[in-house]
């Protein structure tokens, strides 16, 4: 049962720093500052969603498992309004998105 | 009513934050979650906004299916980046939700799903940036705005 967890959290490892290491490659590779933006949101999600998958596993259950869930919830919530600041501070200051738009923007 | 769900979470929290059951401790954490309601109440702090209860019936299966899409275009996102077939659109969106929380809640579920951002909104129109056509159809076929709706339960 141990080893099975020990698995478990080391999958989870796994994907996270992979997600982690895609996500800042995007970070310096994407063209400009909304698409680098999407990148900086898969760090957020994928990466400390499973960070927080695997380290629960190594907790069993527990009070620190209870405060490892608000973590997550707490950068659930507040990760994207983080990434809307700067998007809306970049539209504010004029920069505009490369790429196509469609229709009217505001 | 609403006061009392509050005072309830609020002391949920402390309980489960602290993790010291002793009686000194406990009506401590008692008192300071009265005082935290008490200041909310005279800063009129508790209303639907504040306190998002009508969200709660139809939470779980929404998070659930959240967490989904979020998966899914975390792995999408990923293959983008690795392919460099990168080409961002911007386009705008109209919400059906009647509720200001349930906009908001509409504009971070775009945001969170990577691949798509909310840049701008006005009203009930939203400026949403993507980083490819298939993110941008994602938003434009409405799906999770009628999950929005449906959560919010007002129409």
């Amino acid at each position: 049962m141990e080893l099975m967890f020990d698995i478990f959290t080391g999958i989870c490892f796994f994907i996270a720093s992979l997600s982690i290491i895609i996500g800042a490659c995007g970070l310096i590779k994407l063209p400009d500052v909304f698409s680098r933006i999407h990148a900086a949101g898969m760090i957020d999600t994928g990466g400390t969603a499973f960070f927080i998958l695997g380290m629960v596993f190594q907790t069993g259950w527990s009070l620190v498992t209870v405060k490892l869930l608000l973590i997550g919830i707490f950068i659930f919530f507040t990760s994207p309004v983080t990434s809307h600041v700067t998007a809306n501070l970049a539209r504010k200051k004029d920069i505009f998105p490369v790429g196509k738009r469609i229709g009217k923007t505001l | 009513m609403k006061s009392l769900i509050l005072f309830l979470i609020l002391l949920c929290l402390w309980l489960l934050m602290s993790g010291y059951y002793s009686v000194l401790l406990i009506s401590l954490g008692i008192v300071s979650c009265a005082f935290c309601v008490y200041i909310a109440k005279r800063g009129k702090l508790i209303d639907d906004e504040g306190l998002p209860i009508f969200f709660m019936p139809r939470l779980l299966n929404y998070l659930i299916w959240l967490f989904k899409e979020i998966l899914k275009s975390n792995l999408a996102t990923g293959k983008v980046i690795i392919n460099g077939k990168v080409e961002p659109e911007t386009f705008t969106v109209k919400s059906s939700q009647v509720t200001d929380v349930a906009k908001v809640t509409y504009a971070n579920s775009i945001t969170l799903t990577p691949g798509t951002v909310t840049t701008k909104m006005h009203k009930d129109v939203f400026e949403v940036h993507a980083l490819n056509a298939d993110f941008g159809n994602d938003v434009r076929t409405n799906k999770m705005d009628r999950k929005v709706t449906w959560l919010e339960g007002k129409k």
